[in-house]
């Protein structure tokens, strides 16, 4: 198996805290600059400067009218929200794509596989295709919130549809899970191509642009709405990094060191709905990311998951910004849909990045 | 201090320029007002082809990908992308002080961010019959500030829709048509009712065979079989897809009497379907493709619409 990487080939324990440190301080350092980078770097050139002064007088809570009220504009309300939130689903999607594969036991799994990314884009599509008509009887904070609202709905409906079948006496089966999840995924699909099917020229266009993803709608409301989710699965993993280095062994084994494995399968599946869900309804399907990040780390720093969640939460956000700062000059004014950065540079990379390390994977 | 002393200058000499400007006839008759927006963007191909129609290519600064005509517009101007996918950033970039979009555009958080720019966005409602045509080119003119040069183009227009309907009226019987979207997939896509492509078949007095289905969807091949068209229309080399022979191969045209006598009609799309002032000369253009033996005559040429294109590629 070329990925078997979830093995915990576990380094040596003297050696580990000054390479955690390593691995810590560089997705650090990788996520300052993506901000920055995201602040600075847009269609309309501000110079820095100028940047640094809008924030300031943002924090003394001025906010500059006349000319400059474009350019304030565009920092406060367009820049910094997109930012902010680029690290928040960035972070998010690759936790989720973590949890998923320590939970999973399986490289190749990530929140798209097991139906929850379908959910998410069926009960998105049924609300760009329907909600139109019921915007009308709903009040406009909420009508507005309809389609982030549906997508983490459609998420959670298809986690909690996955665990309630993978379950039985009080047991969750991951095989049955895995399972259960293409089924649920394939059941995600077809819904959405019979919607897609009812859907007018316009609707149609809608929902293509939304499935590949974008920050472009960021605000600060959106923001505010993915922080706890992704508080939340921040929180879980810091709590999960143990078990699911004992579940990598198996689970009799996990369950032999102590670990409450029933509790961290139940954790997992909550966290995975939190990150997958919020960053799907905030920023439409966004792909690669949660697949490939946890690799990357693994093939860097090791499977170990202490490391591991922490590092490809800020890799994953840094990641994220940089696809987007691409996204938004490259064709500007205009602007790509930031699925097709992430997997056209991405993807390429990781596979230069197979390519360069199979033999020392085959082993 | 200094800079105020300079702006006072700058005003100064403006406003000794403007009345010399005038002495020399250098404005227009009717010049827009001082106070209208200079810098347009314009989002949706009726916009932009209106904008121009009125002469005011000069303040268009950028438009969307739907702005297919002047073919100019796209190639001259900075394209902030589809209409319904705006980037906020993006449009900013061009520093418009007026934006003029087609019902539809945003997405809704886009279009609040410009807002609170204090950017006006105004939108026009996607126009389907002669009524909303000259609205929604009197609206435009409005918002641009040239509320006379917009009564005059929506006068213009509205004669040769008078044209038009004089020309429906010498077709004895309507002959039915299908329009193909696209035909890459297994059954072609076609345009059902409610479609752009249906109100122009009802102006150009073409009855459209599809009319059971309802937007543009796949069609199955026995009921186009089924409806028998005179006629298929199609646009213009959008893609290989397109071709007569890849629609010559497609189950669900053969045997139907278009295919037979090869009446595959291609028409610029953007012509046949903004709803811009080119409208009435897009419909008769169709009309005199599938009653090529009525002769129908031709309407008046514009000069918003220099070399009317005869539309037809196809066979005869």
């Amino acid at each position: 198996m070329v990925l078997s990487s979830v093995s915990p080939v576990a380094p040596p324990r003297a050696r580990r805290p000054r390479r955690a440190l390593l691995a810590l301080c560089l997705c650090g350092v990788l996520v300052i600059l993506a901000f920055l980078a995201s602040l600075a770097i847009g269609p309309v050139t501000i110079a820095p400067g100028r940047i640094v002064e809008i924030l300031a007088a943002a924090l003394r809570g001025e906010r500059p009218g006349g000319a400059a009220l474009r350019e304030a504009v565009i920092v406060l309300d367009v820049r910094l929200p997109r930012t902010l939130l680029g690290l928040l689903v960035g972070g998010g999607i690759a936790l989720a794509g973590a949890l998923t594969q320590g939970i999973f036991r399986n490289p190749l799994a990530d929140p798209g596989l097991i139906g929850i990314s379908n959910g998410a884009a069926l009960a998105a599509a049924v609300w760009i295709v329907a909600g139109g008509h019921l915007a009308f009887y709903l009040p406009p904070a909420l009508a507005d919130a309809g389609l982030p609202l549906m997508a983490f709905c459609g998420a959670l409906i298809a986690t909690v549809a996955l665990y309630a079948i993978s379950t039985h006496e009080g047991r969750t089966s991951v095989v049955t899970m895995l399972f259960a999840g293409i089924a649920i995924a394939a059941l995600g699909a077809a819904g959405t191509g019979l919607t897609v099917f009812v859907a007018s020229d316009q609707q149609l266009r809608d929902f293509t642009f939304w499935s590949f993803g974008s920050l472009g709608g960021a605000t600060w409301q959106k923001v505010a709405a993915a922080l706890p989710f992704m508080v939340l699965l921040a929180v879980i993993c810091s709590r999960l990094a143990r078990a699911l280095d004992a579940l990598a062994l198996g689970e009799a084994e996990a369950f032999h060191v102590g670990i409450d494995v029933q509790r961290a399968k139940w954790l997992a599946i909550l966290g995975i709905a939190a990150g997958a869900g919020a960053s799907v309804a905030v920023a439409g399907v966004i792909g690669f990311i949660g697949l490939v990040v946890p690799h990357l780390i693994r093939l860097m720093f090791g499977p170990g998951h202490r490391l591991l969640l922490p590092c490809a939460a800020l890799l994953g956000g840094a990641l994220l910004l940089g696809a987007d700062v691409v996204a938004r000059t490259i064709v500007s004014p205009a602007e790509l849909p930031l699925g097709v950065v992430t997997a056209g540079f991405g993807a390429p990379f990781f596979l230069w990045l197979l390519l360069r390390r199979r033999a020392a994977l085959m082993g | 201090m200094v800079r105020r002393v300079t702006i006072h200058k700058a005003l100064a000499a403006v406003l000794l320029t403007v009345p010399l400007a005038f002495a020399a006839g250098g404005l227009p008759a009717w010049g827009a007002s001082p106070s209208s927006p200079q810098r347009i963007l314009a989002i949706g191909g009726a916009v932009t082809e209106t904008l121009y129609a009125l002469g005011l290519e000069d303040r268009v600064v950028a438009v969307d990908t739907s702005s297919t005509y002047p073919l100019r517009a796209l190639s001259e101007k900075p394209n902030v992308g589809y209409l319904r996918a705006l980037s906020p950033e993006g449009v900013l970039s061009v520093g418009p002080d007026l934006i003029i979009a087609l019902d539809g555009a945003g997405p809704p958080d886009a279009v609040k961010v410009l807002k609170g720019a204090a950017i006006a966005f105004e939108t026009v409602p996607e126009a389907r019959n002669e009524a909303g045509v000259l609205a929604a080119i009197r609206r435009i003119a409005a918002l641009a500030g040239v509320p006379e040069r917009g009564e005059e183009l929506a006068q213009a227009v509205g004669e040769d829709f008078k044209a038009l309907a004089l020309i429906r009226a010498r077709i004895p019987a309507p002959r039915s048509a299908v329009f193909v979207l696209s035909a890459s997939g297994a059954a072609p896509v076609v345009g059902g009712a409610g479609t752009g492509v249906q109100a122009m078949f009802e102006l150009a007095g073409v009855s459209n065979a599809m009319a059971a289905l309802h937007g543009y969807k796949p069609a199955v091949g026995e009921a186009v079989l089924g409806a028998d068209p005179y006629a298929i229309v199609l646009m213009k080399d959008q893609n290989h897809a397109l071709s007569d022979d890849a629609l010559k191969a497609m189950p669900a045209f053969a045997g139907t009497s278009a295919l037979m006598a090869g009446r595959f009609y291609h028409i610029d799309g953007g012509y046949l379907l903004s709803f811009g002032p080119r409208t009435p000369q897009a419909a008769r253009d169709l009309a005199a493709l599938i009653y090529p033996e009525l002769a129908l005559p031709a309407l008046p040429v514009r000069a918003y619409d220099p070399a009317s294109p005869a539309a037809a590629s196809g066979a005869p």
